[in-house]
């Protein structure tokens, strides 16, 4: 009926379009388990269930929060309306400090306590992520 | 003063030569003469010149301090030293982009006389498409981000430059980074006018390959200058973070690898004509789409300066016209007349490369979904996400095993129809690679199963590479040393990845911290001043688990200018492993916030980037071995 290079063809263009379901259902299911969202403490309170995943939170570094010892770096997180204490054993980045903006990687153990995994990096002393611009509502 | 004035007028006169060149260059089109006007050649020239002048005006405000210039004052300081005042130059918005421009018009002038045999109307449209993205710049650079805006009154100091950009990696990387995302503007302009011309031949390949090489080359050393860069200045101890400014980088060059073996099929057998200039037109958008992104303030990192929206909203409009400028070419132009020789056998070198496009194809669309989701999520959610790390790895680790068994086979097949040969070598190989890499692993990781397979299919294609080397087939010796480099490149990264260990904690000085046999003494700090920092020393000696002592110095600078914190990794290089150590100051406290790694084959990571860019070199002087 066909041809042997219709057959070809469409051999070809069947393995094509099976690759990229296969390759976009990976994709989109990857995606699913490793999006980590973004929230602010007021977001944190208002929570109705505890989020088990990875999340991030951001604002700013509470002034005179910051305490350090062998093991452990403490300090709070804060929009002005709510407030978060967070823990975090690991490196801290150049500009943490307080009065200064920051976003914390880790897992809510309730809705006022926060364990880091990772504080991330920022790069210049007078900027600050639009997420917590965003969460201070500063323009 | 002056020199603001030269380099502005400068950029105009630049502006008026590029429409006076189009104007020429149409005439010219239907001149019956063989060759392009030589006016044209001069044109471009002299275009290239009064762009170069307007970057040297700018580099010499930057030298003299010249604070009437607002670029200057923005990022630069008078207690800088001179090398980063110069770098300085491109190291801010404005500046870079007058970079871009003068790639673009260096490339263009190269393009123009190392083309004289190809065909005369195809130079010249390639020249006028050029010419296109060209007054595209020179209106952005104009309008929104003009490098000679006057300051009055005039200040008495700089701002400074960002501390972390004052490096001597990141002085060289935007200019090779950006020979490799403008190398590939003529790649772009060619094929369009390539495609207009109906010239997508074997000539064409042969000869649009040199710049694909070139442009590749620039990319991959680039790439490799910024990662070395965030290695050692970030202080996180890793070289690529799956950053999406990282990503915008790495997306160019998957597929400008495609397109360099794409070039190969078109170039020996005349066909893959439309896949080719897809790929060529997708390398272009996504450097374009990179400088969008970064330059926007869309993705957050040092590379965004300014968040001015009228710039991200030009680049996007610029970005809109060329994608639907060269779709339109290539729906209107293009056809496809090579029917004939379509058919590939499935056993084949031509079929082997189709396999990497099809791999390559998948790795560019995880990156770039990974990159772009969150975005895309933001601007029609609410909703703020981030794609970390695990989803890379997980996609693209599984699918690195048979790319690189179809990279070692690859090598060894012939064009057309080919059979395997030497099934008893490759097959000792194999088994060779499976045994070491099982015996290397057998007590270190807990997921055996996948990194067996996934570090034995790099040693396979190492010693299959090897081999060819050895063998010194002459043929074939710049793809077998590019693919050994990637061999080797995988291989360091993957060892790198498991067998790297880490000490995080916090320690006063003369504290002693012990973990898992090993021992750090913090034995004191010092105190240091220069130009324009003051800096913290602290001395670590480091006992290993076999009693080996190692002393390892960080930093932490004080920048007066702009004021900002900087910590400088102290790193111990050999050839089997790296020793980082960081350290921080979390409040003025006496606690100091420190990481230490050992991070083996680092240093490898680097030398087999460094020898996949050389088989792309050699690739360029082929010719001249094998005559």
């Amino acid at each position: 009926m066909y041809g042997k290079k219709v057959k070809l063809r469409f051999l070809f263009l069947f393995l094509i379009l099976f690759s990229v379901i296969l390759s976009i259902f990976l994709i989109l299911q990857s995606l699913k388990n490793n999006i980590v969202y973004f929230q602010s403490p007021s977001e944190i309170k208002s929570l109705v269930e505890l989020d088990k995943k990875k999340i991030r939170v951001g604002g700013m570094v509470k002034k005179q929060s910051i305490s350090i010892d062998s093991n452990e770096i403490n300090f709070v997180i804060t929009d002005f309306k709510n407030e978060i204490n967070v823990t975090f054993s690991g490196a801290v980045p150049n500009l943490f400090a307080e009065g200064k903006g920051v976003v914390a990687e880790g897992f809510l153990k309730d809705r006022n306590y926060f364990s880091a995994t990772k504080i991330l990096a920022k790069h210049d002393e007078n900027y600050m992520p639009p997420e917590v611009k965003e969460a201070l509502g500063v323009k | 003063m002056l020199a603001n004035q030269i380099g502005y007028y400068s950029l105009i006169i630049g502006l008026l030569f590029s429409i006076y060149l189009c104007a020429v260059s149409i005439k010219d089109f239907n001149n019956t003469n063989r060759n392009v006007s030589p006016n044209i050649i001069t044109l471009s020239f002299l275009q290239l010149t009064f762009v170069i002048v307007s970057f040297l005006s700018l580099i010499f405000s930057f030298i003299n301090s010249d604070f009437s210039n607002e670029t200057v004052f923005n990022n630069s300081h008078t207690t800088k030293p001179l090398f980063y005042k110069i770098s300085g130059t491109w190291g801010n918005h404005e500046g870079s982009l007058l970079l871009w421009l003068l790639v673009l018009t260096l490339f263009i002038f190269l393009f123009l006389i190392k083309s004289r045999e190809q065909p005369k109307k195809y130079r010249i449209l390639t020249l006028l498409f050029q010419q296109l993205i060209i007054v595209g710049f020179f209106l952005f650079i104009l309008k929104t981000s003009n490098p000679f805006n006057y300051l009055f009154p005039v200040p008495k100091e700089g701002l400074g430059l960002n501390p972390i950009l004052q490096d001597p990696a990141l002085a060289i990387h935007p200019p090779l980074l950006y020979l490799g995302y403008v190398g590939s503007s003529i790649i772009f302009s060619a094929s369009l006018a390539a495609v207009v011309q109906n010239y997508i031949s074997k000539e064409w390949g042969q000869h649009i390959k040199k710049w694909v090489l070139i442009s590749w080359i620039f990319l991959t050393i680039g790439i490799m200058l910024g990662s070395i860069w965030a290695y050692y200045e970030l202080g996180w101890g890793g070289f690529w973070f799956w950053d999406p400014v990282e990503n915008v980088s790495l997306m160019p060059w998957l597929t400008l690898t495609a397109l360099l073996h794409c070039i190969l099929v078109l170039e020996k057998r005349g066909t893959l004509t439309s896949w080719v200039v897809i790929l060529s037109i997708t390398t272009f958008m996504l450097s374009m789409c990179g400088t969008f992104l970064v330059r926007s303030g869309i993705l957050n990192s040092v590379h965004t300066f300014a968040n001015d929206p009228a710039r991200g909203i030009f680049i996007l409009i610029f970005l809109f016209i060329l994608i639907f400028l060269s779709l339109g070419i290539f729906f209107l132009f293009h056809n496809d007349n090579n029917k004939n020789s379509s058919n590939f056998y499935w056993l084949s070198k031509e079929s082997t490369i189709l396999v990497n496009n099809w791999f390559m194809m998948y790795f560019l669309s995880v990156v770039l979904i990974g990159t772009v989701y969150p975005i895309f999520l933001d601007v029609i959610s609410a909703e703020k996400i981030s794609v970390g790390p695990p989803f890379y790895q997980k996609l693209i680790a599984p699918f690195l095993a048979p790319f690189l068994f179809f990279m070692s086979f690859g090598l060894k097949l012939k064009w057309i129809k080919s059979k395997i040969e030497n099934k008893s070598s490759l097959t000792i190989f194999l088994i060779i690679s499976f045994m070491l890499t099982f015996f290397i692993l057998k007590d270190i990781t807990t997921e055996l199963f996948f990194y067996t397979i996934l570090i034995s299919a790099a040693f396979f294609l190492l010693f299959t590479t090897s081999k060819e080397l050895f063998l010194k087939r002459f043929n074939n010796i710049s793809q077998a040393v590019a693919h050994f480099g990637f061999s080797l490149l995988i291989l360091s990264i993957l060892f790198n990845g498991i067998l790297s260990s880490e000490i995080i904690t916090n320690i006063k000085v003369g504290e002693r911290f012990n973990y898992n046999k090993v021992e750090i003494f913090f034995e004191k700090i010092e105190e240091k001043k220069e130009s324009n920092f003051d800096s913290i020393i602290g001395y670590f000696k480091i006992t290993n688990d076999k009693g080996k002592v190692v002393e390892l110095n960080p930093e932490i600078r004080f920048y007066n200018q702009p004021v900002t914190i900087t910590s400088e990794a102290d790193i111990k290089t050999t050839l089997f492993e790296d020793k980082f150590l960081v350290m921080n100051i979390v409040k003025s406290d006496d606690y100091f916030n420190i990481r230490y790694q050992v991070k083996p084959f680092m240093v490898w990571i680097w030398i087999s980037v460094l020898i996949l860019s050389l088989g792309g070199l050699m690739g360029l002087y082929k010719k001249k071995y094998e005559k």
